[in-house]
């Protein structure tokens, strides 16, 4: 089956032939290359920007401007923090125009630790993204909604946020991508361009793909439980997963998929059930938009709890350390995740 | 300084409505800083000593709404381009008033900050420079269109120039084949806020920051309208013609200082319009008489206004909620 990034391209050359997707660029985003991760190899419309984040994001909202739809791409997520005015900017071009001027634009950017990425490669950014209003937020976990949300962000009339998790690029789907062929050796040779010289002439034999959305706002109920419910997305979804399996615990695993809108009820009508509720992420531990959401538990489900909401996130260190002992303490893991359940279970207020 | 009649080409009427337009922006702008004066309005900032070169740029756009007209990344003191092209001055005190007829921004906006999509003016935004990054992207597209004569113009300070939105600028639309066809303009008025063009700039010009892209580059007189125009008018046949960048520095006059924050008090520095109506009365074109009736006409106009709107609509609390996201109602997340 197809890996996430495969899901990726499929998506963005779904965008380009059938939704009026007309420029996907950024740094290395065009060829030879088709991105670091290659997410965007053998694609029609791709092109390489000057090494400027700030241009890339200024191109996309003046494209976006004239209503034209593209796709933008920041490197890393580590290197868009100086573009933050910019996507301010984007997230309120319409608000501050009277509902004059929308942005239709997705900007899509490697997020999150776990390839050893250093303290530069390794920054997660879903926080930071949740305070700039205006834009909607996703971030998948597996290569189907990878491929559904990134149709369903082009297709949105306003600037998505689309969070690759850069951990998770290389992860093989568990379900089939609407139109992918059925052996992924057939997959790989149409669509993943060749190594060496060969690349030059060589171009992409796209499958016939079929429009499959994953609706933005929306979580996904991964795994239904009664003792604790479990909400995370992207790279620490994946983890969650494997934390509960084999636990003694009956646990309710949700994805939230979208932060921003996010889907409120699903993590509510959990809540009401188990009465335990942890949030598990990446990003630093303070000001967490994992706070927000416990936050909310606790005023709107105060009475149907029987522990504290938790959040499980970074730690509040500058950087995330290259050394695999490092980068574990950072950021949650498997055993962490794992502890936290069972400590939460095993507590009452 | 005297204006050079020999360079004139322009046609009697050309001039005098170039010189009526003027007048109109500033009369605008000096009663937008009355109203802020009588306590009427929280903030002022807006182009009284940039209408030389403002009004023969708003004169030469081919306004419209879409891909195949010029599109416009002003800055706050643009509204004399927008009066040239046709923007009334009712538009103005709206943003002064922060009214709900405001159509521009629904009150939400400080003054003088614009957004029209039906001539292509994108939202103006109080952040320095970032309209330089966001013109590249629509002259890209305008690019792009085989056959499309349109081109993106884009207006700002001097000081601003040192954000790196203006290197991103230069670099985006000098790329080698994939010039853009984007008109780069600095109104230089030699001030920050208060941080004077002299210790803060290294190069002779900041026009040679474009020279060093191989971008034609003009440092142009801000103050007399006839430079401006003909500068402006060969600039543009040329972009729309050539697909290709052009930069054109312009060195204007700040005549109430920068913003109400430090007063908007009259400074004593060139005043691009009494040179221009000395140089219209010494062409005969124009008596002194007729030059203060217009005065006059566009004061009482702009009082009359003043009045008309202030007793226009507040925008209402709930408002606050309405464009988060496009026809969406759903963006408040007590709601969700
Ligand atoms: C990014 C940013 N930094 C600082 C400010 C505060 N500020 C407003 S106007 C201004 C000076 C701008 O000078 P210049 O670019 O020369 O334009 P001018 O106002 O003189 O036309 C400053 C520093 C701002 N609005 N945006």
């Amino acid at each position: 089956m197809a890996t996430m990034v495969q899901a990726i391209r499929m998506a963005l050359h779904y965008g380009e032939k059938h939704l009026e997707v007309k420029d996907i660029f950024g740094q290395d985003v065009g060829p030879p290359l088709g991105g670091v991760f290659t997410a965007t190899q053998g694609l029609k419309t791709t092109w390489n920007s000057p090494l400027d984040e700030r241009g890339i994001i200024g191109t996309a909202i003046g494209i976006a401007m004239t209503g034209e739809r593209c796709v933008c791409e920041i490197q890393f997520a580590d290197y868009i923090f100086n573009t933050i005015d910019l996507l301010k900017l984007a997230g309120n071009n319409l608000w501050a125009s009277h509902g004059q001027f929308p942005l239709p634009l997705v900007l899509m950017t490697p997020n999150g630790a776990g390839i050893h990425g250093s303290i530069y490669h390794s920054h997660s950014f879903d926080t930071w993204a949740t305070r700039i209003p205006g834009w909607k937020i996703v971030s998948p976990s597996n290569a189907l909604d990878a491929y559904g949300l990134m149709l369903s962000a082009i297709l949105d009339p306003n600037p998505v946020f689309y969070l690759k998790p850069k951990a998770l690029l290389r992860v093989k789907s568990k379900e089939k991508i609407p139109g992918e062929p059925e052996s992924e050796k057939e997959l790989k040779e149409r669509i993943d361009a060749p190594i060496g010289l060969e690349r030059e002439n060589w171009k992409a034999r796209w499958p016939k793909l079929e429009l499959y959305t994953v609706p933005l706002g929306k979580a996904r109920l991964v795994e239904e439980g009664t003792d604790i419910t479990v909400v995370s997305y992207g790279r620490s979804l994946v983890l969650c997963e494997k934390a509960i399996q084999n636990l003694d615990i009956s646990v309710e695993l949700i994805d939230l998929r979208s932060l921003y809108p996010y889907d409120w009820q699903s993590i509510k009508k959990s809540l009401q059930k188990t009465g335990r509720i942890l949030f598990v992420n990446e990003d630093t531990e303070v000001s967490n938009f994992g706070e927000h959401l416990a936050y909310r538990c606790t005023k709107e489900a105060f009475y149907d709890l029987l522990v504290p909401p938790t959040v499980l996130a970074g730690k509040q260190v500058p950087g995330i350390g290259l050394h695999p002992n490092l980068e574990s303490a950072t950021v949650p893991q498997i055993s962490d995740i794992k502890k936290e359940i069972e400590k939460l279970v095993h507590s009452s207020l | 300084m005297a204006l050079d009649s020999k360079k004139n080409t322009l046609t009697d009427q050309k001039l005098l409505q170039i010189h009526d337009l003027m007048v109109k922006a500033r009369v605008t702008e000096e009663r937008l800083i009355h109203i802020y004066k009588q306590g009427l309005g929280y903030f002022w900032i807006g182009g009284p000593g940039e209408e030389a070169f403002s009004v023969p740029l708003g004169l030469l756009i081919d306004k419209g709404q879409g891909k195949n007209k010029d599109w416009l990344y002003l800055h706050y003191r643009a509204l004399p381009t927008l009066i040239a092209m046709g923007l009334d001055m009712e538009s103005a005190f709206r943003t002064m008033f922060n009214k709900a007829t405001d159509l521009s921004s629904g009150g939400r906006n400080f003054v003088n900050h614009y957004s029209i999509p039906k001539w292509n003016v994108a939202p103006i935004t109080s952040v320095i420079e970032v309209q330089y990054s966001m013109a590249i992207g629509t002259a890209y597209v305008q690019k792009k269109e085989k056959g499309n004569k349109s081109l993106t113009v884009v207006t700002g300070g001097d000081a601003g120039s040192h954000e790196s939105d203006f290197a991103s600028c230069l670099i985006w639309s000098s790329r080698p084949k994939k010039e853009l066809p984007i008109l780069i303009t600095v109104q230089n008025n030699q001030w920050g806020i208060s941080t004077s063009y002299d210790e803060q700039h290294g190069s002779k010009s900041i026009a040679e920051r474009a020279k060093a892209f191989q971008i034609e580059s003009y440092v142009i007189d801000g103050n007399d309208p006839i430079k401006c125009y003909h500068t402006l008018k060969t600039a543009i046949k040329s972009i729309r013609k050539n697909r290709k960048p052009i930069f054109i520095e312009a060195k204007v006059s700040r005549l109430y200082g920068h913003s109400s924050a430090s007063g908007a008090n009259y400074v004593q520095e060139p005043c691009c319009i009494k040179n221009f109506e000395a140089f219209l009365i010494k062409k005969k074109l124009i008596t002194k008489k007729q030059i203060k009736d217009i005065w006059e006409r566009y004061k009482e106009t702009a009082k009359k206004i003043q009045q008309k709107i202030m007793k226009e609509k507040d925008p209402q609390a709930e408002s606050i909620w309405q464009h988060v996201y496009f026809k969406e109602d759903a963006s408040d997340w007590r709601k969700f």
